[in-house]
């Protein structure tokens, strides 16, 4: 594979498009525990192991050991469905265990970039049609009777002409005992004779998860384990000078105090003072008891209105790169009859998983073993490795459920300062970030600045479209390390571009002259994906320009989207369809009262959603998201009540980034410390949320980001219906909409 | 270090520590019971959320020694198998996702319902909007309590 072939692999997965190429999985070889180098976990005698994945005992428990970290996206359940379709079990029977990190057999330790039902769909079909062929011959052969007769139904082999049955428990053992079947040969069901996926399920951790018997990581107990905070520097960039820890040395509880260096860049942790104790409680408030003198470093210049004065300047700038050029935008703008800009905002967001940071590590001299709620374990076990020393293998991480991760859990910057401080200790300890560490040393995501040009002709045809994105780039402070072969790949404009300007590219809304170009600005900030990655701020600036060139030239935004998208291609196809689906349910048409207004949105890219959003704004310039209906087309939907669960989720954690939140620079430091300053949606915000399906028999795509890319401009374009004020910057200053004064 | 005599989840645990301690650190660190959680250390997200005599409290506000002889019942109390009206109603309606937060939800509901056994809208809004959740679960909690309670008009 290409170093080009590889960056665009690494992209689409990141970046959420649904084509994981289909290279991935078929080559796949089924591992087995017999066969394969290294051992996995309790391959008992009369326990059928036919691949890595899967273990059936002779008490007929089924155990699929899951690559995917469960975050609360639904993996493990979509993960069971899968399994569950070819093996034909109640997907709900199956017991579920993390994958542990060898990383020779589970290559997909990671989730990200909603990418996790895609490139699971094949593997995990194959690892259920594989075990269930093994079963069915086991059977024959203990019956004595042609495979062909033997079928699989409900957990159990049944002999067709006689009704006989025997349960995979009882066949376990002599399944464990055949030769392994090739995982490729064996034919995966149709679509359309599937019977579980597309099917709504109950989540698989459903009870755990309200009985509090769920284990996040900061749950974690390990015997003689201790509890540590870090007091970090609060300037990025800045580093410690000197600490008095005379008092907090004597608290009660407190085992140890001392210093830790940063880690540098790909790192990217603030070091600083360490305090262990025989509680969390008494670490915290051994960390008030600190003296600590800070160097400011070089960032305390950097402010919200520098980064915006930066903004305007990268905005006038030559290009660093040119992502998209079709036609030749400049001159067929410079050439139009009529010519539209306009310029779209948005601050560094912050991720605030409801499970604060935290990592569990116990080092001993021959291995380490680490408890991190994380979407990324492979990553951590390569950084802990080179950090320590010790090889890969040796380097033990479980996943445990996360709070939450909305893209904050794909850095390793808290497990590797776990690992800094466990490493002085030899007994195991917990770090433990506060709300405030949490809020204040986040890898944000990047504040942007957009500016966007449109031509048109004299019949009001779009005729060219330029968008000029400027970020403060993700390449600029944190990547994994093999997302770029070397740091110097990391100076490369293509490389530093991708992750900032997807999304926005017109199409395929149909435009002959296309231009989407980057520039980047300085930032001492950490920044990172964030639930959407790029697409939560250009889709906002490309769906709330198109819409005001509808305004702008007298025609209805769902007419002039669909006007554009009239071309025969499948994309254009499914985009009509899904724009048509919710603003057929969400009434688009119908009169509104005074101080209320509709707007939609739509993205292809991938999974294909348009949303149509209803506000109401007060005079007092409040706006109250009354409804939002989604259309979905995601390919199968493998657990429809999962499809609809994350498209709620995704549009109320971006309401927050719409309405409320923002994170801001004062003197190089985050101004906000917890909830009351970042303030979050709650439930007396949160709307009333429809979601509809479009059928599909096309392969799954996913949709953890596709609700959080829409509502922005949704809201936003219901609110210029609503007022005839124009939102450009988000969160939404309501100073701009009220019609009475205070 | 005081000597504390608590009443927790029915059953009466000694715990030897500072009077200062919230609540919230003694249920996880000192007694083990980690379906409480930490969310921000000032009573602004509920992720702590537990009974005091049967009334949600948020006990990273609560020091050990204001507790006295009230007894106190977390999420692994409401129930021993998941059997309480809006543990069931939460299933039914499918409501968590990370999960992480919903212990101090269904807390919160649970004692919402158990003062208004019909709460309107507006009481929904009013009890639970101290209870945060990143995953956006607000929808299917609003119709969990109105499940449970439509449970309790049966």
């Amino acid at each position: 594979m290409g170093k080009r072939a590889r960056q665009m692999r690494r992209r689409e997965f990141l970046i959420g498009s649904a084509s994981v190429p289909a290279f991935l999985l078929l080559g796949f070889q089924l591992p087995t525990s017999t066969r394969g180098s290294e051992p996995i976990p309790s391959a008992a005698r009369d326990t059928f192991m036919p691949n890595a994945w899967l273990r059936i005992t002779a008490d007929n428990q089924i155990t699929i050991l899951a690559e995917k970290p469960e975050l609360g996206q639904g993996s493990w359940t979509y993960s069971a469905m899968m399994v569950a379709e070819e093996l034909e079990v109640d997907p709900l029977i199956i017991h579920i265990e993390q994958a542990p990190t060898i990383t020779s057999i589970y290559k997909g330790l990671r989730t990200g970039g909603s990418g996790g039902v895609a490139s699971s769909f094949a593997l995990l079909r194959k690892v259920g049609a594989q075990a269930r062929e093994m079963l069915r011959s086991a059977a024959s052969a203990q019956w004595g009777v042609p495979k062909t007769d033997c079928a699989a139904r409900n957990g159990t082999i049944v002999h067709v002409p006689t009704n006989r049955t025997l349960s995979y428990g009882e066949l376990a053992g002599a399944a464990s005992r055949l030769p392994m079947g090739d995982g490729e040969q064996i034919p995966l069901k149709r679509p359309q004779d599937f019977r579980m996926i597309g099917r709504p399920i109950p989540r698989v951790d459903l009870r755990s998860k309200v009985t509090g018997s769920a284990r996040f990581g900061i749950d974690i107990r390990v015997p003689s384990m201790l509890y540590a905070v870090i007091a970090r520097c609060p300037y990025f960039g800045g580093r410690l000078v000197g600490f008095d820890a005379s008092v907090a040395k004597v608290m009660p509880g407190v085992r140890a105090v001392f210093p830790i260096s940063p880690l540098p860049r790909r790192f990217n942790t603030a070091g600083g003072v360490v305090v262990v104790a025989e509680s969390t409680w008494a670490a915290m408030q051994a960390r008030k008891a600190l003296i600590l003198e800070w160097g400011k470093g070089t960032g305390t210049r950097e402010s919200a209105q520098t980064l915006h004065r930066d903004a305007l300047k990268a905005a006038n700038a030559p290009a660093m790169f040119v992502a998209v050029n079709r036609g030749d935008a400049p001159s067929a703008i410079g050439a139009a009859d009529r010519i539209f800009s306009a310029s779209y905002e948005s601050p560094f967001q912050a991720h605030a998983t409801m499970e604060p940071m935290n990592t569990t590590v116990h080092v001993r001299d021959k291995a380490i073993e680490v408890w991190s709620p994380t979407q990324f374990a492979d990553e951590i076990q390569r950084e802990i490795s080179e950090l320590s020393g010790y090889s890969v293998d040796k380097v033990i991480v479980h996943m445990t459920f996360s709070g939450g991760s909305f893209g904050r859990r794909y850095q390793w910057d808290y497990a590797a300062e776990a690992w800094q401080v466990a490493k002085e200790l030899r007994q195991p300890v917990q770090l433990v970030w506060t709300r405030e560490d949490d809020m204040q040393r986040d890898f944000y995501r990047p504040y942007n600045y957009q500016r966007m040009s449109a031509g048109l002709d004299a019949a009001g045809g779009l005729t060219a479209w330029h968008t000029r994105v400027v970020t403060t780039p993700i390449a600029g402070t944190n990547l994994y390390t093999d997302y770029v072969e070397s740091p110097e790949e990391l100076k490369n404009p293509a490389t530093i571009a991708a992750l900032e300007w997807y999304g926005a590219d017109v199409g395929p809304y149909s435009v002959p002259n296309c231009r989407v170009d980057y520039a980047p600005i300085d930032s001492v900030v950490p920044r990172s994906w964030w639930r959407s990655v790029s697409q939560s701020y250009t889709v906002f600036g490309r769906e709330c320009f198109v819409d005001e060139l509808a305004h702008s030239t007298g025609r209805d935004p769902l007419e002039f989207r669909l006007r554009l998208l009239a071309q025969d291609d499948a994309q254009a196809r499914r985009l009509r369809v899904a724009l048509q689906l919710a603003a057929d349910k969400a009434d688009w048409h119908k009169p509104l009262r005074a101080g209320h207004g509709r707007g939609i949105a739509c993205r292809s890219g991938g999974a294909v959603s348009a949303q149509v959003v209803e506000v109401e704004v007060q005079p007092d310039g409040r706006v109250r998201v009354a409804r939002v209906v989604a259309a979905i087309d995601c390919g199968i939907a493998v657990n429809p009540d999962g499809v609809r669960a994350m498209t709620e989720g995704a549009i109320n954690f971006a309401l927050t980034a719409v309405l409320l939140g923002e994170i801001t620079i004062k003197h190089g430091r985050v101004e906000q410390s917890n909830f009351h300053e970042y303030r979050v949606l709650r439930l007396n915000e949160a709307p009333e949320i429809e979601v509809h399906i479009v059928p599909s028999l096309e392969e799954p795509a996913g949709v953890g980001e596709l609700g959080a890319m829409l509502i922005g401009p949704a809201v936003a374009n219901a609110i210029f219906a609503a007022t005839n004020v124009r939102v450009r910057r988000l969160p939404i200053d309501r100073n701009l909409l009220k019609s009475l004064p205070d | 270090m005081t000597h504390f005599s608590l009443s927790v989840n029915a059953r009466e645990i000694g715990v030897d520590t500072d009077p200062q301690t919230p609540l919230l650190w003694v249920l996880r660190d000192a007694l083990g019971l980690t379906g409480t959680k930490y969310g921000c250390g000032m009573g602004l997200c509920g992720a702590c959320t537990v009974h005091l005599d049967g009334v949600a409290i948020r006990s990273c506000l609560m020091a050990i020694a204001q507790v006295g002889s009230k007894t106190i019942t977390t999420i692994e109390g409401l129930s021993a198998d998941a059997s309480h009206p809006v543990q069931r109603a939460w299933m039914m309606e499918v409501v968590p996702q990370c999960g992480y937060c919903q212990s101090g939800q269904i807390m919160q509901a649970a004692s919402l319902l158990a003062q208004t056994p019909h709460p309107t809208d507006e009481q929904i809004n009013a009890a639970m909007s101290g209870n945060i959740c990143r995953c956006g679960t607000y929808q299917r909690i609003r119709r969990a309590i109105q499940r449970a309670s439509a449970e309790n008009r049966g």
